[in-house]
């Protein structure tokens, strides 16, 4: 009986463990864990930001050197909104939108897709940023 | 009377041409923006760049330009297949109604009507670089209603 009650408590730990993810787990992140198993670098993370690739722009170009302001697009000069949840929590919450956008701007920026290891940086980076 | 018939003949083929003649063919349509806006259209396109109203090109030039999506003027502004579908059809729908040459510029400042409507002796050269303005393709600077397809010359405003 001792042994069904530890048991229990394990499964129940189990549960809550697989449940109740940290508040501030994101899904986008998560996805990208479950799909590469490696750990992500914030630190990695920034110094993608700030890589200045082959057609000389970088994210920085247009979101600035922090991604909590208001950026501009390098051609067009539209505004920008924050790229930080911090600054602007709709940002990393739809999926679809951070695939188009990590197409379109690895891209532009790197002239090359990312890697999963690099989107998952990249995000563990943003969600860093307070 | 047998000279009449052809003489209104040729008349009538000339006043034709005068008209087809219009910026040789290329005319933007009227109206430039249908009552009735796509809002994927609307959400995509602007946000880049204002959506430009889908009559200031014909149907052509649209195709061309959403299947180019990848390489768009220097950036990669691709969209998954039924978005892309999406805007085309409806782009291609409401491309100007007036434009009768087979030509389908790729931007709208190379079409003749946008040509003679901004030629030099009215704008000068210099106000298209101001930090204001920054590039011909930002309707928005002078025409501040461009957004809904409003170009009216009583509404143009040419910033410092």
């Amino acid at each position: 009986m001792t042994h069904f009650k530890s048991i229990a408590a394990c499964l129940a730990m189990l549960g809550c463990g697989a449940m109740a993810l940290p508040a501030s787990a994101n899904t986008i992140l998560e996805a990208y864990k479950a799909e590469s198993k490696t750990v992500f670098s914030a630190v990695a993370g920034e110094k993608l930001y700030k890589t200045v690739g082959p057609n000389q722009l970088s994210c920085a170009s247009c979101h600035t050197d922090s991604p909590k302001n208001v950026g501009k697009h390098a051609k067009t000069n539209k505004p920008i909104e924050p790229m930080a949840p911090s600054a602007n929590p709709k940002r990393f919450t739809d999926t679809a939108q951070v695939e188009k956008w990590f197409k379109r701007n690895c891209n532009d920026a790197l002239g090359r897709a990312c890697t999963t290891q690099e989107k998952g940086d990249f995000v563990t980076y943003m969600l860093s940023v307070k | 009377m047998k000279f009449l018939k052809p003489l209104l003949m040729a008349m009538l083929a000339a006043a034709c041409l005068g008209a087809q003649a219009k910026y040789s063919g290329e005319d933007r349509g009227k109206p430039v923006m249908p009552s009735q806006v796509n809002t994927k259209w609307a959400t995509e396109c602007a946000s880049c760049h204002m959506a430009f109203p889908p009559g200031l090109l014909p149907a052509a030039s649209w195709k061309k330009l959403m299947a180019g999506l990848d390489k768009h003027f220097g950036s990669d502004a691709s969209l998954p297949a039924a978005d892309t579908q999406e805007i085309t059809d409806y782009l291609v729908k409401y491309g100007s109604n007036r434009w009768t040459a087979s030509t389908a510029p790729m931007r709208i400042t190379e079409s003749a009507w946008f040509k003679s409507k901004h030629d030099s002796g009215e704008i000068n050269p210099a106000v298209w670089k101001r930090e204001s303005v920054k590039s011909a393709s930002n309707c928005q600077a002078c025409h501040s209603g461009a957004d809904k397809g409003d170009f009216n010359e009583r509404n143009i405003r040419i910033p410092k």
